[in-house]
């Protein structure tokens, strides 16, 4: 399993900048906003929370293809199928890397970027938190998805048909959280559904994954 | 004789051959019944006038929507489990019909909106899972149309549908945390005396009973196309074989 991770970790990064490009897409969308909602800083520490949310989540979506296609082209997915490792922990790992490369830098990301998008000062670290606890959920799902379309050849546009309307609990928990640590509510309670959500999709995702997978080999 | 015989295509087709009749006449005769004693014979609302009207094809096509993707779900479940290929076509069957009760739901709504909250939309939790419900039925239909072996199809579209069902709950939960609404609560309820009014109640529940039967005719339509359509691939099949 490590050694598992380790290799798509490396995939990650060392294939043409795969990895940082989520980010750079984060950034630009960010950048965008004002441009298209004006600069007023009212209207942007308001709707801050939801962009950079809405924002990761899009970005979660550019690599998703990337998680199986490359392995189910050269035929190291049947290999992982055959392998004495089940086929749920690869599903799995799969995730903690798609995770480790996407929602881990996106949650680093955000609160900087919460800066150009002149968020309250309150709001940073229920962004933060709220990031950090959902972006394994968009992982996962989207490794769910990836793996229902693995063997489509033009499954990209299907993946993200398929995927985000699972996305929506997360992100509504999660926008949620953002916006009553800015408002200076309570936000302690989306933030436990949010870990909820995560929790729940570790225990049950994997299983789906492997399933899918599994059909999708035969 | 138990339920799983019909999972026979033949005797499926045989069985459902002589219903299909039955059923699209008992639709047609309720539809008409329901809908023509509701619009024509009913009195108008003292504050919504003709509009309440609407509630004839709003709360049937609504109840349908999601009845149609629980029995998806159920059919999903017993082709995973039992592999009957029947059940897993009379999902792929249902789901446009679904699809577009959804839509009918989400149409009227709009219209039924526009006079009473004076707008066409808005972000009330009930449309929200509604429209989130819809999109649901997108990715399942554009699912079982992109993948050609229909056995990988059936059996990933299962899967998807299982996983849908379960965060599509979740999302008409967090909704529900997330905006306050303006659509009132359930018009129909067993227990309460809260719904509507008797002389809006009684073509109510017709029409609901028209499209009910309305929803299963044409489910047994469509699936008996998609086995003739199996049979036909098949067929062709064996011939560029000899």
């Amino acid at each position: 399993m490590i050694a598992l991770l380790r290799r798509d970790l490396a995939l990650a990064v060392r294939s043409g900048g795969g990895f940082l490009l989520g980010l750079a897409f984060f950034l630009i969308l960010t950048v965008l906003v004002p441009f298209g909602v004006g600069p007023e800083g009212g209207i942007l520490s308001r709707i801050a929370g939801g962009i950079l949310w809405v924002g990761a989540l899009l970005s979660c979506l550019l690599s998703l293809d990337r998680i199986f296609q490359l392995d189910y082209e050269d035929g190291s997915l049947e290999l992982l199928a055959t392998a004495p490792l089940p086929l749920e922990a690869v599903a799995a790992v799969k995730a903690v890397a798609h995770w480790l490369t996407t929602g881990l830098p996106l949650s680093l990301a955000a609160p900087l970027l919460g800066l150009l998008l002149n968020i309250d000062a309150a709001a940073e670290p229920w962004l933060f938190a709220s990031l950090l606890a959902g972006t394994p959920t968009l992982s996962l799902l989207g490794t769910f998805g990836a793996a229902l379309t693995v063997g489509l050849r033009r499954g990209g546009l299907l993946l993200s048909l398929l995927v985000l309307p699972l996305y929506v609990p997360t992100l509504i928990f999660g926008a949620e959280a953002v916006h009553r640590g800015a408002a200076g509510l309570d936000a302690a309670t989306p933030l436990l559904l949010v870990v909820g959500i995560t929790l729940f999709s570790v225990a049950i995702l994997p299983f789906a994954t492997a399933m899918a997978l599994r059909m999708n080999l035969r | 004789m138990s339920i799983w015989e019909y999972a026979n295509p033949k005797r499926f087709m045989q069985t459902s051959g002589v219903l299909l009749p039955w059923v699209g006449w008992a639709a047609a005769i309720c539809l008409v019944v329901g809908l023509g004693w509701g619009f024509f014979l009913t009195p108008e609302d003292y504050k919504q006038g003709s509009t309440v009207k609407i509630i004839y094809v709003h709360v049937p096509a609504a109840l349908m929507a999601i009845n149609a993707w629980f029995m998806m779900l159920v059919t999903s479940l017993i082709w995973i489990v039992r592999r009957h290929h029947v059940s897993a076509l009379a999902a792929k069957a249902a789901a446009p019909v679904g699809a577009t009760f959804t839509l009918v739901a989400l149409i009227t709504g709009a219209v039924w909106g526009q006079p009473m909250w004076g707008t066409w939309w808005a972000w009330d939790p009930r449309l929200t899972s509604f429209l989130i419900l819809f999109l649901f039925y997108l990715g399942y239909i554009a699912l079982w149309e992109a993948i050609e072996n229909p056995d990988t199809a059936a059996d990933l579209t299962s899967i998807l549908c299982l996983v849908g069902s379960v965060f599509a709950v979740l999302s008409r939960y967090a909704v529900l945390f997330w905006n306050q609404g303006l659509h009132q609560g359930a018009s129909l309820s067993m227990d309460r005396q809260e719904h509507v009014a008797d002389v809006f109640y009684q073509p109510l529940l017709i029409s609901i009973a028209g499209f009910v039967l309305l929803f299963v005719a044409l489910v047994l339509l469509r699936t008996r196309t998609e086995i003739r359509r199996r049979r036909m691939t098949a067929l062709l099949a064996r011939e560029r074989l000899a």
